[in-house]
């Protein structure tokens, strides 16, 4: 079939074409659960492509061209990050593309002199701060249990490592709520109708723009949602079954909690990353429990 | 003998253009002088690269005999000088501190330097290389740009006495005395130029001879002077060790294993943390800032820090494996963390950047006190990568300030449209500082694989991890700043001189240059200095080089996206305001009929990231650390 060292395009070009499909569903059920969680019908499943395929018939108004720079750069590097994650690459320069395809939307916020979008890049930088140490010590746990940074051997691995590391993997989630940009930790923008900043980070992008934004966050959601699979990677089902169960989660956790300021966003991510981060990796380190796969 | 030519020259050249500068008057002579002998130095630092790159560690033999007394002479003229400016100022803590060093310095003169005799003075390895490629090329590029602003800076500042002839000739003196400290072998040599340079630091903080700068001139000096009592006593121990001097030969002492040299180690290496301004001295650094830029740019990037985290480097084979490395280690933890945090919380340019420089400088320094041999790789290369990063930022800076009258983050906003090249530029030096895939992120990136198979190596990855997130919060909200489109929107750079560009530009170059060609200089330079020493070495896997480059040359391809659009009929939006009309740029309509502007600051979280309460912390654990690590060397000792 298709040559060994290949293998790790043919991986990348699968996510590129596959994972706006997947993360547009993803966000279409999304809508169509909370929705009833609320109360409500909800609207189809689809309505994220049709909103999507919407935004880019309309007119692209910036308040200066950079943004369009600025928006581009930020699903571009957002694919990178994603291709490389899922063709079984390096996870720390998994993360560092990721952060680097971030500081591009928050740029693009800035570049706008509208105070909503300013502020809203400071809550996004924020949030960046509070998850980025939970997600290298998730690497970095991963690197302990399995001996490798790469993807394709942390997938590989017959080990079942959310044993190793349950605590990291709770840190995760709690910090996949701040990137999920869910309740409590919507706090730069947010999916729902409710922003008390208008709409943070996005404000003052519209039409194909704003459509690009939600590309990325498709193309975000299937690699967060990767990570999930990697703690699970010795067993599919389960590791399915684990995704279903925490993206449940993260919508219920959405519509049960209120925005919080984001002096106890930031205390929270860092004591959990701190806490259950910290310390499920120290009794890894402490009993030798390092397993070669 | 032609390598030894090239050391010496090296050395001993930069005091000509130092002597000429002194007497030289008009800028027109200085400004060629200086950029002769910056050519001349950095042909010379090449021409050592070229012979000596794979030469491995090559020992010259030196005769002592005129030198150390000429060195000797020339400390008691330097401590006098200095006793006499700290009774003048009323500085008493300096006061007591040189009386304390010349004491010290006297008695080893008069007990113990009869008996000794090193023959091998001077020596060059990989490193040293290195080393003098930051100081021929870097440092002379920054006495280049110094030209044209103190230019404006005395036009600037009329209340100012204009005393650059001393000025530039310090600069060059502090550059021989930095090639000397790399380049000797004898430690009394190695003493000699660190003292030389904490004095040329002395009198560049002090240049303005404003009351502040003279404050933090003498805090500088009190602090380096408390590291050269240490070194003082590490080589006063090594003697009384062994009478006939052996052990003060460098090379031959990292030979010789913990037993001995564990204690000159510590002794010496808190000198490097003086130096290099780890908590709980970074104070002085801080203080520096209100030295003309350039200076600035020289102490933070090529001189001064990086002396103090050369020698510490050196000395990591020792550290390695020991409680008092991880004590060091752990200061330098700490002080990576915390100067990261309290780099959010300052709106100064300037310290921003001290503040960037002591946590990259603290990265190093946990890097050497852990001290196994792939985070000696990741210690120099983060040396070399800070240097050019940090040099561009702080001349871009000093730029924006001679143009623009202030240092201030909040007064940079819409520089993208006033000065767009040197935005730019800071923005390529900030890419620098903490974006992948540029210089310091692979460090960081190459710090944490190796710290995950140290001793201990959690608790830094635990630090680095969040110390690292609080750099790219303090530098995207400045590149935010630099990007916002704001108030009047004229292009004022034009007035900035031709050679500052030059200058500008090279470094921009290298910036870039060296993210692309660093595993060359890895394998060529890092590689076999620490093979040497190891008999193993690291380097980053092929593939994620690969990749790397090709991320790097996306990054270089996008901006080129800003052709497709901007010109084919884009109506400009105006940006959200909340509904309220905009009556003319940057005001909006508020209530009751006046029009009011709008104007946007940055987060500096000053309850959460405060400098004063945070060094606090950083101080007393740094301070507690250092005083287990004493404790422990009393045990040795005793």
């Amino acid at each position: 079939m298709i040559p060994e060292p290949f293998l790790p395009v043919f991986y990348a070009l699968v996510y590129i074409l596959v994972a706006p499909i997947l993360g547009g569903l993803i966000a279409g059920i999304d809508r169509k659960v909370t929705a009833r969680m609320q109360g409500r019908v909800g609207p189809p499943i689809l309505q994220p492509f049709y909103d999507v395929g919407k935004l880019f018939e309309k007119e692209n108004p910036v308040v200066t061209a950079s943004q369009n720079f600025y928006v581009l750069s930020y699903v571009v590097f957002m694919v990178v990050a994603g291709a490389l994650f899922f063709s079984g690459g390096d996870m720390l320069l998994v993360i560092f593309a990721f952060t680097l395809s971030h500081i591009f939307i928050v740029l693009g916020a800035y570049a706008s002199y509208s105070p909503y979008s300013h502020v809203g890049a400071e809550r996004e930088l924020l949030q960046i701060i509070a998850y980025e140490p939970m997600i290298i010590l998730t690497a970095v746990g991963m690197y302990m249990v399995t001996k490798s940074f790469f993807v394709s051997t942390i997938a590989a691995s017959t080990v079942p490592i959310i044993l190793y590391l349950p605590g990291v993997f709770i840190g995760y989630l709690i910090v996949l709520t701040i990137k999920l940009r869910k309740s409590p930790f919507d706090i730069s923008t947010s999916h729902h109708a409710h922003q008390e900043i208008v709409k943070g980070v996005t404000t003052d992008f519209a039409g194909p723009n704003f459509a690009k934004i939600e590309i990325a966050h498709w193309y975000e959601y299937v690699f967060l949602l990767g990570v999930i699979w990697l703690f699970f990677a010795w067993n599919p089902l389960i590791a399915v079954a684990a995704i279903l169960v925490a993206y449940f989660l993260e919508i219920l956790i959405d519509n049960t909690m209120s925005r919080v300021k984001w002096q106890l966003m930031l205390r929270t991510a860092w004591i959990i990353a701190g806490t259950l981060g910290i310390v499920n990796l120290g009794v890894l380190y402490y009993l030798g429990m390092v397993v070669v796969p | 003998m032609q390598i030894l030519d090239v050391l010496l020259c090296l050395i001993l050249f930069p005091l000509i253009p130092a002597l000429c500068l002194l007497v030289v008057r008009g800028d027109w002579g200085r400004s060629l002088i200086v950029q002769l002998s910056a050519i001349a130095i950095g042909i010379g630092s090449l021409a050592l690269l070229v012979l000596g790159y794979d030469k491995g560690t090559l020992i010259y033999s030196i005769p002592p005999e005129p030198v150390s007394q000429v060195m000797f002479f020339i400390e008691m003229v330097l401590a006098a000088a200095i006793l006499y400016l700290g009774i003048k100022y009323r500085k008493s803590l300096t006061s007591v501190l040189i009386l304390v060093q010349a004491g010290m310095l006297v008695w080893f003169e008069m007990n113990l330097a009869g008996r000794i005799h090193v023959e091998n003075n001077l020596f060059v390895d990989q490193f040293s290389i290195i080393m003098a490629m930051i100081i021929g090329i870097i440092g002379t590029l920054i006495c280049v740009y110094a030209v044209g602003y103190m230019t404006t800076y005395h036009t600037r500042h009329q209340e100012i006495r204009d005393r650059r002839g001393i000025f530039f000739g310090i600069l060059f003196i502090f550059l021989a005395a930095m090639f000397g400290l790399v380049f000797s072998n004898n430690l009394l040599w190695v003493f000699f130029f660190w003292e030389i340079t904490t004095i040329c630091s002395f009198l560049l903080i002090g240049y303005s001879g404003t009351e502040e700068a003279t404050n933090n001139s003498f805090l500088a000096l009190s602090m380096n002077l408390l590291g050269g009592v240490a070194f003082m006593a590490a080589l006063i121990y090594l003697v009384i060790s062994d009478p006939s001097g052996m052990l003060l030969d460098l090379n031959y002492l990292l030979t010789t294993g913990k037993a001995i040299a564990l204690v000159p180690a510590v002794l010496i290496c808190f000198a490097g943390i003086t130096k290099a301004a780890l908590m709980p001295f970074s104070s002085w650094l801080v203080g520096a800032m209100v030295a003309p830029t350039p200076v600035s740019a020289l102490l933070h990037s090529s001189t001064m820090v990086k002396a103090g985290v050369y020698i510490i480097v050196r000395f990591a084979p020792v550290l390695a494996m020991t409680t008092e490395g991880l004590i060091i280690a752990l200061v330098g933890g700490m002080t990576f963390a915390l100067a990261s945090f309290m780099a959010i919380s300052q709106n100064n340019a300037k310290k921003v950047l001290a503040y960037s420089t002591i946590a990259n400088l603290g990265l190093i320094v946990a890097c050497a006190g852990v001290g196994t041999y792939n985070l000696m790789w990741v210690a120099i290369l983060l040396i070399i990568f800070h240097a050019i990063a940090k040099s561009l930022l702080f001349l871009c800076v000093g730029t924006v300030e001679n143009r623009i009258g202030s240092r201030n983050i909040e007064d940079m906003g819409g520089l993208i449209v006033r000065m767009p090249k040197i935005a730019i530029m800071m923005f390529i030096g900030m890419a620098g500082m903490f974006l992948a895939p540029f210089g310091m992120v692979i460090s960081k990136w190459a710090a944490i694989e190796a710290f995950i198979t140290a001793p201990f190596g959690l608790i830094f990855i635990g630090i680095l991890a969040f110390g690292g997130s609080a750099t790219v919060f303090f530098w995207s909200k400045w590149m935010g700043k630099i990007i916002s489109v704001m108030r009047d929107q004229t292009v004022i750079e034009d007035t900035v001189a031709k050679e500052k560009w030059m200058v500008l530009y090279i470094l921009t170059g290298l910036v870039v240059l060296v993210c692309l060609i660093f595993p060359l200089i890895s394998s060529i330079l890092i590689e076999p200095f620490v093979l040497n020493i190891y008999g193993q070495t690291a380097r980053l896997a092929q593939a994620n080089l690969t990749i790397m480059i090709m991320m790097l040359c996306l990054l270089m391809i996008m901006p080129f996206s800003m052709l497709l659009y901007g010109k084919n009929g884009q109506s400009p939006a105006l940006p959200y305001m909340g509904g309220r009309p905009m009556d003319g740029p940057m005001h909006f309509a508020g209530s009751i009929g006046t029009s009011r502007e709008i104007v946007l600051s940055n987060y500096y979280l000053e309850k959460t990231f405060g400098e004063e309460r945070l060094f606090m912390i950083g101080a007393s654990c740094c301070w507690g650390l250092l005083l287990i690590a004493g404790i422990l060397l009393l045990g040795v000792v005793l």
